[in-house]
């Protein structure tokens, strides 16, 4: 088995894992950072994000109110330490990112304009068009070719943490155009890889976007914290999933029922006028929003339509200028693939599976509770999304903390001693195993294990959640964690490029994380944020007002621990959208 | 999901593994649709259901991540953004990318691409170091206009499938590479223009472009790549007289 040496290993190559490589090469030239990822950088799903990148900006805005919207947005349950950090650094990294090349909207006197969010007092969300992602992603791809301390292994699958003697020794990866088994050496490891959404049936997720990194992290015993918090959005392209930025809403779109009724004022997000005012009707939060759907749908105000229930995201009266200018990817994907011409009629749209809120526990250094590993962006759980994450803040997250942790890699391999004894020992059994799983003779096809694990998590873990169907989902992926056990049977028995076995692979990590998330679901007793129980419609502060913890227990089911939330300036209150408020102008 | 009515369609797949097969062959694979569904789906079904060893590329399946591309009845395209219905009744045959070199059955070699994008520098050179603090550049929205549709490259390669120049010969940069390298030397807040002139001026630099404009009309994102690239031959056929009057800059 080849073994790879380097400094500090990068596993991901979306937006968080190319800005902590190149901070970990900035840190020290000398650096030999490996960026391993099993696509080619720019196929990462940060190629997807549209909407935009929130920073304090403007002249009316402040640290504070971006601090107290997140806060708020997040139930309370983020880590406010962390959040101050976040809030403080966001706009110095979105500069970086204008230096690099990125094209941000202008104002016609050059400077960068911004626009509103959902949840947001004052606009702050910089944005390029309603490709946002695509561009931060391209402009940090292409700006890593100038640090010669970065070398890529592209299309690279990872497939186990390698630790040894409670300290982080490198990556076990599986060279897709080959088949052959590759370690990664380094005393440091930083996971960019991801959120979890095709655990889900409908989604706005692409196909890479599942869990590996929280697989790995667990199965290494690293908690996974804040699982139940699963991020439904809005607005996706009916029958696709297709994601339908809320800077359609940020520009002035409007949400209508089946009788052309504007339903957000019936939530608790109205009156209707003044319009547009901040944090209110279509500016309010996510959460809020997909759960009005539900309601909606209940009541039979929807659209029945043959690919399920919708409504209408309405853009029409932007006109045709400010829609091709400010959101043209929305008006080719509407226009693709569902064959509407948002110019003209309203998009159907449905809520979708979109964001993980939880992930590997980080503290704000981004370290884990394993010396040497370090996580940023999705997979991670540094603090900031709490209980509901406010669109916008994402892309910021990569920067801001995919700075931090290439930075604190770099700093950790510097200074750690190099680990006697070969990793070897290791690799070599889990190579073995895996290598086993392209001789089943007998076994069931991936499709059906997937496809269920899918259904059963939208039916337990979706926007509304019981006991019972949780239970009952918790069961399912128990059962179809066994039969997994038992075998897959894979048509492809060969080794090069073979990603039928690479995604049966990806399925054992899919079915051990959405253990974490319906089983943290299922003990958290209350409602707060994304998490809705039926059976428990209230927040709980007394019991409640903590992060869940999901630890590994091997083949049983996870045990769900908690600890603290952090909290520094705001202490809980009620968290009120809608109401009184000025009109504002949309920029 | 949609029911599909009954409909079949038949997908035939070139089929290729260089590790055991002496050449490519065909597949046909019968396929049962609805007319939502996109080419890319129709391979997701034959792969869940009935060949888990057909092997492709793709991920974001809305045509903005660049895996999927291949060809369609002979013609570039993003299989995710490409729909069944348009080729019912009589089927229809996918093809890896033409040009590149085979992986394995759709999924092509990339490299040549990830090589050529490196040595365009496709990075901001300043003319000087600006400090974060200082904040951003100006750009006026004219100034973006100059290299803005050329930012829209999503790294698909369809161009470079229907460039018949680089079919001949891979040495030339092609079309994808140098629009982006247009897309650096036209922005406002790049001063490497001097150091890439001379990948423009090359022989595989822009004079390798016979004009046969294919690729801007395969472009996914109605990007001109043959604009960029015969922009680029005013500018090098410039930068080739100025060079009697005026010193290099950088040697």
């Amino acid at each position: 088995m080849q073994i790879i040496q380097s400094d500090v290993i990068i596993v991901g190559g979306g937006g968080a894992g190319l800005r902590a490589a190149i901070a970990a090469s900035e840190r020290d030239s000398r650096l030999r950072v490996a960026l391993v990822s099993k696509v080619v950088p720019m196929r990462s799903h940060t190629v997807a994000a549209e909407g935009g990148a929130a920073a304090v900006t403007r002249g009316d805005d402040s640290l504070q109110y971006h601090f107290e919207d997140t806060v708020s947005g997040g139930d309370w349950l983020c880590d406010q330490q962390a959040v101050e950090y976040f809030v403080a650094h966001a706009h110095e990294e979105l500069v970086r990112l204008e230096h690099w090349g990125c094209p941000w909207g202008r104002q016609p006197d050059g400077h960068v304009n911004v626009r509103y969010f959902g949840g947001m007092k004052v606009p702050r969300t910089w944005y390029a068009a309603d490709r946002s992602g695509f561009h931060i992603l391209h402009t940090l791809f292409q700006t890593s070719h100038k640090y010669p301390g970065i070398k890529r292994y592209d299309e690279y699958f990872c497939v186990e943490l390698l630790v040894d003697d409670g300290h982080v020794r490198g990556v076990l990866a599986i060279e897709i155009a080959t088949g052959e088994f590759v370690v990664f050496e380094a005393p440091s490891v930083v996971f960019a890889t991801g959120g979890v959404g095709r655990v889900f049936r409908s989604n706005t997720n692409a196909g890479t976007v599942t869990g590996d990194g929280m697989g790995l992290a667990y199965r290494a015993g690293v908690a996974l914290r804040d699982m139940e918090f699963m991020q439904y959005h809005p607005t996706c392209l009916l029958g696709t999933g297709i994601l339908m930025t809320e800077a359609c809403r940020g520009e002035g779109a409007v949400l209508t029922n089946k009788d052309g009724y504007r339903y957000l004022q019936d939530y608790g997000l109205g009156p209707l006028d003044p319009w547009p005012r901040p944090k209110a009707m279509e500016l309010g939060p996510r959460d809020r929003l997909s759960q009005a759907f539900w309601h909606e749908m209940k009541k039979g105000r929807t659209l029945e339509t043959p690919q399920g229930p919708a409504v209408n995201l309405d853009l029409r009266h932007l006109g045709a200028k400010k829609i091709h200018e400010r959101l043209p990817l929305i008006a080719e994907a509407a226009k693709t693939f569902s064959g509407v011409d948002c110019v003209r009629e309203p998009i159907p749209v449905c809520p979708g599976v979109h964001y993980m809120m939880g992930g590997i526990l980080t503290n704000v250094r981004c370290e884990t509770t394993l010396p040497g590993l370090y996580a940023a962006g999705e997979c991670a759980s540094v603090g900031i999304h709490g209980a509901n994450r406010l669109g916008s803040n994402s892309l910021t997250e990569l920067v801001v903390f995919g700075r931090v942790a290439g930075e604190q890699a770099a700093q950790f391999a510097l200074a750690a001693p190099r680990r006697a004894g070969s990793v070897l020992r290791q690799a070599q059994p889990v190579a073995d195993a895996l290598l086993g799983m392209l001789r089943n003779t007998e076994g069931e096809r991936l499709a059906a294990v997937r496809d269920e694990m899918r259904l059963s998590m939208e039916k337990g873990a979706g926007i509304y959640r019981t006991q019972e169907h949780l239970e009952e989902t918790c069961r399912k992926l128990m059962e179809l964690r066994s039969r997994y056990a038992k075998g897959i049977k894979l048509d492809d028995r060969g080794r090069a490029f073979n990603t039928e076995w690479l995604t049966a692979i990806e399925l054992r990590n899919m079915l051990e994380v959405s253990q974490a998330i319906a089983h943290s679901a299922l003990e958290r007793r209350e409602s707060r944020g994304s998490h809705q129980r039926l059976d428990h419609e209230k927040r709980d502060d007394v019991n409640f007002l903590k992060h869940s913890l999901a630890c590994r227990r091997g083949d049983e089911v996870p045990r769900i621990d908690y600890m603290p939330v952090t909290i520094t300036k705001s202490s809980p209150r009620a968290r009120v959208y809608g109401g009184e408020g000025k009109q504002v102008v949309l920029t | 999901m949609n029911a599909t009515n009954g409909k079949v369609i038949a997908i035939e797949c070139l089929r290729y593994d260089p590790q055991t097969d002496d050449a490519p062959h065909y597949e046909t694979y019968q396929v049962p649709f609805t007319d939502d569904m996109s080419v890319l789906q129709g391979l997701q079904y034959i792969k869940d259901h009935l060949d888990g060893s057909l092997t492709f590329r793709w991920s974001c399946r809305m045509a903005i991540c660049g895996s999927c591309g291949g060809m369609v009845n002979g013609v570039p395209r993003l299989s995710c953004e490409t729909f069944l219905r348009d080729f019912y009744p009589e089927g229809l045959r996918v093809e890896p990318l033409t040009h590149f070199p085979i992986q394995r059955d759709l999924a092509v070699d990339q490299t040549d691409f990830l090589v050529k994008l490196r040595s365009i520098k496709p990075y901001i050179i300043p003319e000087a170091p600006k400090p974060v603090t200082e904040g951003t550049f100006l750009q006026t929205p004219q100034q973006m206009d100059e290299y803005y549709q050329y930012s829209q490259c999503i790294n698909c390669l369809l161009c470079y499938a229907a460039c018949p120049q680089y079919g001949l010969d891979r040495e030339f940069t092609g079309p994808g590479a140098l629009a982006l390298l247009h897309r650096y030397n036209a922005d406002s807040r790049d001063a490497g223009k001097a150091e890439r002139m001379e990948l423009v001026n090359a022989d595989e630099g822009v004079w390798g472009c016979t004009l046969v404009s294919y690729c801007s009309e395969v472009c996914p994102k109605s990007i001109d790549p043959a604009r960029a690239v015969n922009q680029n031959k005013v500018e090098s056929t410039k930068d080739y007289f100025l060079r009697f009057v005026a010193p290099r800059r950088n040697g």
